[in-house]
């Protein structure tokens, strides 16, 4: 092949004088873009193989290196900027559909950046949380239209409920997106926290199962790792129809990251690829979609509520009424900002809506159609702080998932190369030299921190709002002002 | 042996007494006047046999795990959905993606079969389903297969070309279809090549064409005697090369 016509992204900054040799960069740099001259006694860069993950910057003893960005220019451009030359000169070389990692980073509008919160002045008092008692905890699953109590006891069983102590999961991340590390981590931390972490598609490594309590195990349509025992092994379960980073795509996870453990996780050979098309084609419809629910809670005799995940797409509302009416305990909402392990670059970049229209336009449509008690709300895609949480309680939802922001608390730092499996983080990765960088009992206790910390934080807001439970902001768009929005928008 | 009349029951309720008397250890459950109630045998574990007299409804044998369901009459659609182990033997006809992501254990079709019949089947180490269908199949046969045996005899058809639908093995990435008749090459996903099966695999088709005619009380020399093919793809790594890294 001639001479590559993609010039450096990123350039190597080193302080020579500061540099003592010592190659740690050499040593942890998986696409090898530093080199250590002998002869000369040198650590020399490959700028165009950097992908600005840190990794070096970070463990440098002498602080030597900096990242930038490449300063080299072409000619100015509001059309062809220089991602889209970039992009073109890619495809030109590889005849290839451009991948990506992580969410959406187009400048399209946040919305949560759109809203403030309300707070209590004088003639409602604010709760002091520290001092007094503040619920956060909540309950996903179909409630009942009414209690019938009788001799002081509940006459009807309850449908199965998930029990949450805060409002907050860790979204699907399946083991071969990441590692096994990672999704140890996930588990530990979910454990001790009393929420929920999802399996994603990839199967429930044997190791994993004594996390049962807090796990929600996930169908898709490759169906790989599904067992009865896979079925029974967590506390719900998840149909996986969409995904907010690319709705109408499905997962495809390339042989060479099927490793011996995937491929006993996955229960698939060695090396092959494990392909998860869009459809499954058993569901052409809302009566398809209620067969495979009731086939599930055939198969786990109703103890365990199902939830069905789509992405956030125009028609959200009356598609999420189906869902519902299908029999889903539990509807998860993904939207366009939602994370992957590997999507196509322009599906990830252009397809889908926002979370925070799809929310507001699914919990109205429900309340209008009398349904919001028969399924429990979670919203995914983007959620980047307990404000944004609260934000997302305030519009409608139960509940959140959050992906991107728990691999950043156990140290990603949204280089989005994650489909190249070189994850220098050990995050997204497989190959056993990166995955051991990621301490599991070092990175659980960071995503303890981190939701330990959005709690609190969410019980400030929530004392300030004059609201003593999450309970009582759910719905409550009262406590919400839209700033800079179109009537439209609002 | 128990017996059960499921005229008229609720499928909940029909599936909530079949599970009862798997746990009591029943070997034998016949289930009579079956009228389409679905779930049958989802998701059970052990060695029951359970025999139908009727048609059961859809997603029969869905997640299943050990144990043997007979049906006499015909099953409807999303048989053997992600089943894990056991067996099915079902003497008729069946509907669409029987045997969807099925990973273990054996099915037996007398009949024909609908569309999407044995899609995304799987294979691991020992685990191996495998699907023997007696007459012909519908579109996408085998579609995304990544392992697993699926067998067509078509013993029902006149003009060998209706043995299958179009796209079959398209997707496919692992596994092997087994044909009586050799299959139009368009009818065949570009995934897929089709070359004469050899004798490693006729000890394989024998084996399985043995419990068939023993079921459905077939000659089994006279099917032996057919020039099988052998359908299966390139390779393993259909999609290699779409991408840009
Ligand atoms: S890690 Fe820092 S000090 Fe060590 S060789 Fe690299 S630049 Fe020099
Ligand atoms: S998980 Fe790893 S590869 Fe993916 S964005 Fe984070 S640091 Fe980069």
């Amino acid at each position: 092949m001639a001479i590559s016509l993609l010039t450096p992204e990123f350039i190597i900054e080193r302080n020579d004088a500061r540099c003592i040799r010592c190659q740690v960069c050499v040593r942890q740099c998986a696409n090898l873009a530093h080199i250590y001259d002998q002869e000369e006694d040198r650590v020399l860069a490959d700028d165009s193989k950097c992908v600005n993950c840190h990794r070096c910057v970070t463990l440098c003893p002498t602080r030597a290196i900096t990242i930038r960005k490449n300063p080299l220019e072409f000619k100015e451009n509001a059309s062809w900027t220089a991602t889209a030359i970039r992009e073109i000169y890619k495809q030109a070389e590889t005849g290839g559909i451009l991948l990506t990692g992580m969410g959406n980073d187009k400048p399209y509008p946040i919305y949560w950046d759109r809203m403030l919160i309300n707070a209590s002045q004088v003639t409602n008092p604010s709760i002091d949380p520290l001092r007094e008692p503040m619920e956060l905890k909540t309950f996903l699953g179909r409630k009942p239209e009414m209690l019938k109590v009788e001799n002081g006891k509940l006459k009807e069983k309850l449908p199965p409920q998930l029990e949450l102590e805060v409002p907050i999961m860790f979204s699907a991340m399946s083991f071969g997106s990441i590692s096994f590390n990672a999704c140890q981590a996930l588990a530990m931390a979910a454990s001790e926290l009393g929420i929920m972490y999802n399996t994603g598609e990839g199967g429930l490594h044997k190791n994993l199962r004594k996390y049962g309590k807090n796990t929600i195990v996930q169908v898709a349509s490759g169906r790989f790792g599904v067992d009865p025992e896979y079925l029974n092994a967590g506390a719900a379960i998840e149909i996986k129809i969409g995904q907010g980073a690319k709705p109408g795509i499905g997962g495809h996870l390339p042989g060479e990251k099927v490793t011996a453990q995937i491929s006993q996780t996955r229960m698939i050979p060695l090396g092959s690829d494990a392909i998860s098309p869009a459809p499954h084609h058993d569901i052409y419809s809302i009566e398809d979609l209620r067969q495979l629910i009731f086939s599930l809670k055939e198969a786990t005799d109703y103890r365990k509520p199902v939830a069905v995940k789509i992405a956030a797409v125009h028609n959200v509302a009356a598609i999420c009424s189906g869902i519902a009416r299908a029999g889903a305990d539990i509807i998860v909402i993904d939207g366009f900002r939602g994370g992957t392990g590997a999507a196509p670059l322009r599906i990830r970049d252009n397809v889908g809506i926002p979370i925070e229209f799809a929310l507001a336009a699914v919990d109205t449509r429900l309340r209008q159609e009398g349904i919001r008690n028969q399924v429990s709300l979670v919203c995914a895609g983007g959620i980047r702080n307990s404000s944004d949480v609260i934000k997302a309680i305030a519009l409608g939802a139960d509940a959140v998932y959050i992906g991107q922001a728990a691999l950043i608390a156990m140290g990603c730092h949204m280089c989005q190369k994650c489909y190249t499996g070189k994850c220098n983080w050990g995050i997204a990765t497989q190959d056993p030299n990166l995955v051991k960088r990621l301490n599991p009992e070092i990175a659980a206790r960071r995503l303890v921190n981190l939701i330990k910390a959005w709690a609190h934080e969410m019980k400030e807001m929530l004392g300030g709002m004059g609201i003593n439970a999450i309970e009582s902001l759910r719905g409550n768009r009262f406590m919400l002002r839209g700033i800079g929005l179109t009537s439209r928008e609002l | 042996m128990k017996v059960i009349d499921a005229s008229g029951m609720h499928y909940k309720d029909l599936n909530a007494m079949i599970k009862q008397l798997i746990k009591g250890n029943a070997a034998e459950i016949l289930v009579k006047n079956v009228q389409g109630q679905r779930y049958i045998g989802d998701g059970i574990q052990g060695n029951s046999k359970i025999i139908i007299e009727g048609t059961p409804g859809n997603d029969m044998a869905a997640y299943m795990d050990g144990a043997t369901i007979v049906v006499h009459g015909n099953a409807q659609d999303g048989v053997a959905n992600t089943m894990n182990d056991g067996k099915v033997v079902i003497h008729g006809n069946t509907g669409d993606i029987l045997g969807y992501a099925m990973r273990g254990g054996e099915v037996y079709i007398k009949g024909d079969v609908g569309y999407r019949v044995g899609i995304h089947m799987k294979e691991y180490l020992d685990k191996k389903p495998v699907i023997v269908i007696g007459g012909k199949a519908g579109a996408f046969l085998g579609e995304y297969m990544a392992g697993g045996i699926i067998i067509l005899l078509g013993l029902n058809v006149d003009d060998t070309q209706k043995i299958v639908g179009n796209y079959c093995g398209t997707g496919m990435h692992g596994g092997v279809i087994y044909s009586r008749i050799p299959i139009d090459s368009y009818k065949l996903g570009k995934e897929v090549k089709q070359t004469q099966a050899e004798d490693g695999d006729m000890e394989i088709i024998g084996l399985y064409v043995k419990k068939f005619s023993d079921y459905f009380g077939f000659d089994y020399r006279s099917i032996m005697d057919s020039q099988f093919v052998k359908i299966y793809p390139y390779n393993h790594r259909p999609y290699g090369n779409l991408y840009a890294y």
